[in-house]
């Protein structure tokens, strides 16, 4: 889901920076306070953090015959809420942009508003209202993970898109062409990401149980009990 | 959960992994039907449907640090994984630690039961 650098048109690529500034700031706050009124709970958002850093370093061959890797940021909004991943996802961004020519810091802000914006939020509004549909927590936190992920490559074709409007089918057609290539390819790695997400919630549960019950990942399951 | 869902849900991980690798022959195909070199990046191939949408499109800005080739490009993405890996072993080595000397037998726990916290 990385644009890379210099692939945005100015105008675009201004108008994403503008557009994550203020989320990346609501991110540091939320993150910031939460941190101060609970802070044995900085271990684990350090490992949704480095989960984050993990999977994203991971390039993973999908059935389409091409590559792309997970994003990693929906465990720590089922844990922390969405807000607090925008910085993390911010960092991981930062360091491929800087060191890895991966992505670029004229896209950063179109790609911080895919990854570490609508991924997080889509995984924590998925999770959301999975819970309320009463489905159990696995189930729920595998779609949350899995749909995240998936919401992440098409904001990245919708803003590849809108950019590049085909000359005859337009921002459609090209969507379409875009899509094609990242939503269609992630499928099996979105599949992926949500069974690892399953599997490190399961092991959160398993050691830090009384720190979940105040995040949303144990908290929002029990409210929708009648 | 299960030490048996546990394990399925690893051999998932792995197929979903291993099955594109033995079952896909060929890249993807563009539009004029010509096959694409095999499991390239998708971000890569993005690149490529730009310069088919918009030939005259000129990138206006290069990356700051390129790395000097992909063995470095590897290097760097390896740390990337190493550091995430890093953190998550500590956190579980971390806690099955804690969870056994909380149980107060010194081992680290052979099952899959949730662990009781400490009594005060």
């Amino acid at each position: 889901m990385h644009i890379m650098e210099g692939f945005l048109p100015f105008k675009h690529a201004l108008a994403w920076t503008v557009a994550s500034a203020p989320f990346l700031a609501w991110g540091l706050a939320s993150a910031g306070r939460r941190l101060r009124e609970h802070p044995q709970e900085r271990m684990l958002l350090g490992v949704s953090a480095a989960f984050a850093f993990l999977l994203s370093a991971l390039k993973l061959p999908s059935v389409t015959g091409s590559c792309s890797h997970p994003t990693g940021v929906g465990l720590g909004a089922l844990l922390f809420g969405p807000a607090a991943m925008v910085p993390v996802g911010f960092v991981v961004l930062l360091f491929q942009a800087l060191l890895l020519a991966h992505g670029g810091l004229t896209t950063l802000g179109a790609n911080v508003f895919s990854m570490a914006i609508v991924g997080p939020f889509v995984a924590y509004g998925v999770f959301r209202l999975a819970c309320g549909l009463r489905l159990s927590r696995s189930p729920a936190v595998f779609l949350a993970a899995c749909l995240g992920d998936l919401a992440t490559y098409c904001t990245t074709s919708l803003q590849l898109a809108l950019a590049f409007p085909d000359p005859a089918g337009g921002v459609l057609l090209s969507f379409e062409k875009f899509a094609g290539i990242f939503a269609l390819t992630q499928l099996p790695l979105a599949a992926t990401e949500g069974l690892l997400t399953v599997l490190v919630v399961n092991a959160m549960a398993q050691f830090n149980a009384r720190e979940l019950q105040r995040m949303p990942v144990l908290a929002l399951p029990r409210r929708a009990l009648p | 959960m299960s030490r048996i869902k546990t394990g399925l849900m690893w051999a998932a991980v792995v197929a979903l992994t291993t099955v594109p690798l033995l079952w896909v022959g060929q890249g993807p195909l563009d539009e004029q039907g010509a096959a694409g070199e095999l499991f390239e990046g998708a971000d890569a191939r993005a690149q490529q449907a730009i310069s088919r949408i918009a030939p005259d499109y000129k990138p206006w800005f290069s990356p700051v640090l390129q790395p000097s080739s992909s063995e470095i490009a590897s290097l760097l993405f390896a740390l990337q994984a190493a550091l995430g890996a890093g953190v998550i072993g500590y956190w579980l080595g971390a806690s099955r630690t804690r969870a056994a000397a909380a149980r107060g037998d010194g081992e680290a726990p052979a099952t899959d039961t949730p662990a009781t916290p400490p009594q005060p």
